[in-house]
This record gives structure tokens, sequence and C-alpha cells, in this order.
């Protein structure tokens, strides 16, 4: 197991390099001239001198490139304009929202997900199954966005039970944290939970068909056992690799659920960040994001490992 | 040359598409009948916007600003006083062409891109793991970033998409390559003499088309989703130009007066793609049954 992990981290390194490598090409993309994108209009020329300073434009590409992974090394992702500091403290100081937010709509999107889906097999071809099924399809072609919006207009403008938008910090008050964070998880979590219904419906088919469910019935073991211990154990397999995969959506959704409702995050920050053109912060929060995510699909190939105990990583 | 001269294995998928039997059971999935039929409905909606829409879709009309769905404007009126219908029927205009020019040049590259991967075996690796990196980004997160980068347009949102989508594409692409280029007709066709280029394209591309083609519907779903982000967030095409996604993120403030000018055009978001990931559904269960969920 401990070599397994290494060799995974291992082969993270030439990914996290494109990633790095990716990011700091972004600026490269700006058409014309990057200090007068940035600055207001009519900055003077000595203006400009200082911000292609402070990005080190005024240096040769290699030199750039230097600094970029010089920086990087030390932790240094930069300055951001706008804010007038640290690019990675800023996104630092913003990580708890969106990573509570992704950790909490992964985590309703696998309960209700994985439940419907093994729900619609077990009850295969029947009303059930199908209503379910095209639930999930529904949730797939619902742009998240607009799920939020059309959430703030039914729980908020018009019942008035929830926020429509504002994020109040866990350690000021827990309900109104939750209340807070109910419609952008639930919101966020929906889109995929059709995703994670899909594939558990037919993994768990597929098991539900071999012999060993078979024997299991056969020697009398009641319904729920079966399901719920023989055939779930085996069918989640697919399901967590696609789970790797749902992270990285929602971490990419969260950019934009927390712009709709005003949650102090990292997406937040970028979009900020979009809109004035504060470079050094897109830059470092897509590389930082990016990030995490190599090292959650590290994570889950380990759980593979746990689930799994065909799974010998070890023999390679 | 017609199609005629050719043998089955040089008509590949391109070949059995047109085929009628084909043709027939793919219309006997219901999956696939129900979704070509509102795929179909979607972009004769857009061809014929201008005549459909009964008001020009940028007619300012301040005395009748975010007004309430009546006869003469059926979906209500925004804060300018501009027509919804109007604007949702035009919108779905600019979508579908972003949806379609991201497909096409996905396509293309992740087809050239993955070709290249799964038949030269020196440039394999470094074209995967580059392929790896590009994908270990949220793709919309990319797209926001690359969009943003280069200023908002329609165009540089197509561009932003279709970085954000190829590596899946020429991933998917190399895979099928990979198995199609030891086959015993692809070894045939090299004793033959046939050369590499038409070895790849006449032979290996055209029987790896049933995957491409399932996910390059799967794909115009998600441009059609992504570009609705990109025009909310401000990085698609300008205003006025209405795009769904503009005419939400106008919505957006008046959601409490006027819910109707954010309500419609995601309901319009919502048919497109759900006709498109039916149509995805079909084919795929008709063309490549072995692909399930996790193709996407």
């Amino acid at each position: 197991m401990l070599r397994f992990l290494v060799h995974r981290l291992f082969s993270a390194v030439p990914v996290l390099f494109i990633v790095s490598l990716v990011s700091f090409l972004l600026i490269w993309l700006v058409p014309g001239d990057v200090a007068s994108t940035i600055a207001d209009p009519g900055a003077s020329a000595e203006e400009l001198q200082r911000i292609r300073m402070r990005l080190n434009l005024d240096k040769p590409w290699h030199l750039q490139m230097l600094h970029w992974y010089g920086n990087l090394v030390q932790g240094d992702l930069g300055q951001s304009f706008l804010l007038n500091r640290g690019v990675g403290q800023a996104i630092v100081e913003r990580l708890p929202v969106t990573l509570s937010l992704t950790a909490i709509a992964l985590t309703l999107s696998l309960l209700l997900g994985v439940l419907s889906g093994v729900i619609a097999s077990v009850r295969h071809g029947t009303w059930l199954d199908q209503s379910f099924m095209t639930l999930a399809l529904l949730g797939l072609s619902i742009p998240d966005f607009w799920l939020g919006l059309v959430g703030i207009y039914v729980f908020a403008v018009a019942l008035g039970w929830l926020p429509s938008s504002g994020f109040v910090p866990i350690d000021q008050s827990f309900v109104g944290w939750a209340r807070s964070m109910a419609l952008p998880a639930l919101t966020l979590a929906t889109t995929q939970m059709g995703l994670l219904a899909r594939i558990t419906r037919s993994s768990m088919l597929e098991v539900l068909r071999q012999d060993f469910v078979r024997t299991a019935r056969a020697k009398g073991l009641p319904g729920f056992k079966v399901v719920g211990k023989h055939a779930l154990t085996n069918a989640l397999i697919p399901v967590i690799t696609v789970a790797g995969v749902v992270v990285g959506i929602l971490l990419g959704g969260a950019v934009v659920i927390e712009q709709v409702f005003a949650l102090p995050g990292v997406g937040r920050l970028i979009i900020g960040a979009v809109l004035r053109r504060d470079y050094p912060v897109i830059q470092g929060g897509l590389l930082l994001l990016a990030s995490i995510y190599v090292f959650v699909n590290i994570a889950v190939d380990l759980l593979y490992a746990y689930v799994d105990p065909r799974v010998r990583y070890d023999d390679r | 040359m017609t199609t005629a001269d050719l043998t089955d294995d040089d008509r590949g998928m391109l070949g059995r598409i047109v085929d009628p039997a084909l043709l027939r059971r793919l219309f006997r999935n219901r999956s696939f009948a129900i979704g070509f039929t509102m795929f179909v409905v979607v972009v004769l909606i857009a061809f014929f916007a201008d005549l459909l829409a009964p008001h020009d879709p940028l007619q300012n009309n301040y005395r009748y600003r975010l007004g309430e769905p009546n006869q003469v404007h059926l979906l209500g009126t925004d804060n300018f006083g501009r027509d919804i219908l109007s604007r949702v029927l035009h919108g779905s205009r600019v979508s579908l062409v972003i949806g379609l020019l991201v497909v096409m040049l996905t396509a293309v590259f992740g087809t050239l891109i993955g070709a290249v991967s799964g038949y030269v075996r020196q440039l394999d690796n470094v074209i995967m793991r580059v392929m790896d990196g590009l994908m270990a980004f949220p793709p919309i997160l990319l797209a926001i970033a690359i969009g943003a980068t280069l200023g908002p347009s329609l165009f540089n949102a197509v561009i932003a998409l279709t970085v954000a989508y190829t590596p899946r594409t020429a991933r998917i692409v190399r895979a099928s390559v990979l198995v199609v280029r030891e086959t015993e007709f692809v070894e045939a066709a090299r004793a033959l003499g046939a050369g590499h280029l038409r070895i790849l394209f006449r032979h290996i591309l055209a029987n790896s088309l049933a995957p491409l083609i399932v996910q390059l519907t799967f794909i115009f779903a998600l441009s059609i989703l992504a570009e609705a982000v990109l025009s909310y967030i401000g990085v698609g095409p300008r205003p006025p130009t209405p795009t769904f996604g503009n005419i939400i993120a106008e919505g957006r403030n008046y959601i409490a007066e006027a819910p109707w000018i954010t309500i419609w055009p995601g309901i319009a978001i919502m048919t497109t793609v759900l006709g498109l990931n039916l149509l995805g559904d079909g084919l795929r269960d008709v063309l490549d049954p072995r692909l399930r969920v996790e193709g996407r």
C-alpha cells in the first residue's frame, strides 16, 4: 500500500507540472499588451512599466518561468493587483467555504444518487426505475446556476424559508451557517446526483446478474442483505471512479454557485478577478483548484484498494 | 469514387450510419427517437427564429419594462422592455452555433491528437501526459480562465470550450485507435502495402467513429450548459446579444419582481440539453453497447 502511494504520488508529478505550466502560460494568452489591459485607461507610461515589472513581463520568457517556478516552490503565488496582497493567502482564507460547499454537495449527491440508483436497479423495468432514471437525466440537463436562481425564487422570495444569499461563518452560528449553505449545496448536488444514480444503477444491474448473488439468495439471505452487502459492495467500484470525476465537476460548479449565492469562497474570488483582469488571482486559483482535484483522485485510487481487496497495487 | 466501390471495412462507421437497417434500429430506440425529435425542433426554432419571434429581440420598450406575460408579450418583458420570447428564440441560435462550433473543433483536434497518440508510439506518452494535465482542471474553470483572458466574445468562448473538452475526446479516440490497430483487417491492409496515412484514416479512424460520435453528442450538451455559465458571468458573447446565459444574467437582479426573465431561458437550455442527452444515450445503446455511463 505504501509503495502504491509513493508510486501514485510520483505519477502525479508530470500532471502537476502541466497544470502549473498551463497556469503560467495563461497570461500569454492576453491579446495585446498585458499591462494596458490591467491598468486604468489613460495610465502613464511609468504606471504601465510598474505593472510589467510586478508581473516580470519586462524579463525574457525563461526568466519569467524561472520566477514563476521559484516562487511556486516557496509557496508564493504572486501578488493580487486588486487586493494588494498575496494571492496564496487570499485563496487559503477563502478555501474553507469552497471545500465545505463541495464536500456537502458530494455527500448529498452520493447518498441520494447511490440510494436512488440501488432502488432503480432492484425495481428494474418498473415505473419506479423509469421515473428515477428520467429524473436523473433531467438533473444532468439542468444548468446548476439557473437551478440556484430558481431555488432563490422559490425558497427565499416566494416562501421566505431561507436567505437568498450571503454567508454566516460556522463559528458565529451553526444554524445560520447551515441555512446559508443549504440552497447552494442542494443546487450543486442535484445536477451530479443524476450522474451517480445512473452509474450505480448500471453497475448494480451487472452485479445482480452474477452467480454469487444468486447463491446468496439461494442460501436464504434476506433481500436487503443480498442487495446491501453482497451486491452493493461490488457495484461501488465504478461509482467511486465517477465520484472522483464528480469532485472535479463540483469544484468547477462551486465557482459559479458561489457567485449566485454570494458565498465568500475561492470561486467568487476568481470570478471577481476575471471581471477586473486580476491575472495573478486567476492563475493562482486555477492552479490551486486543479491541484486539489489531482490529490482527490489519488485518494480515490487509494480507496479502491480499501473497497476492493482484488485490487493489489503492490504487484506492479 | 462512390460508396458502392467500397468494401464493408472501407466504409466503416460512416457507411453504416447511412445504412437503412441501422437507421431503423436507431429510431426504434425510444431515447434516440425522443431526443432526435426534441433536438430537431430546437434546431428548426433556431433556424427560423427571425420568422417565429413576434418582436425584435433588441427592441427596447420603456413603457413596458419588466412586463408580466400577456397577449402581446407571451413570456413577458425584461428590464429594457424587450420581449423575452423573442430573446429566447434568438438565444437558441447563438447557443446552438457555439455548441456546433465546439463540437466541430473538438472533433478535429480530438481526432488528430488521439490518432497521433494512438498510432505513433513514440509520442503517445508525452501527448497523454499533457492531456492528463489539462484534464486535471475542472472543465468549466479552465473555460472561464481562458475565456476571461482572451476577452468576452462568441469566438473566444468557442476556443475556451474547445480547449476544455478536447482532451477527453482525444483520450476516447486514442483508446479506440489502440484497439482497432491490432485487428486483422488493419494487418491485412498493411500487408497489402497501404501507407500509414491511408491505414490511419481509411481503416482505423473510420472504425473508431462510434464512440467518437456518442462523445460528441454529450459534448454538444455540455457546451450548451457551459456557454450559459460563461455568458452568465460575463465571459461569453457580450450583451445585448441574446444568449441563454445573458438573458438569465439580466434577469437575476429582478428575480423577485420579474421571475419570467430568468425562468424561460433556463427551460430552453434544459429542453435543448435533455434532447441531446437522450439522443446520446440512444446512439450509445445502438452504436456502441460496450460503453456505459462511465464513458462521459
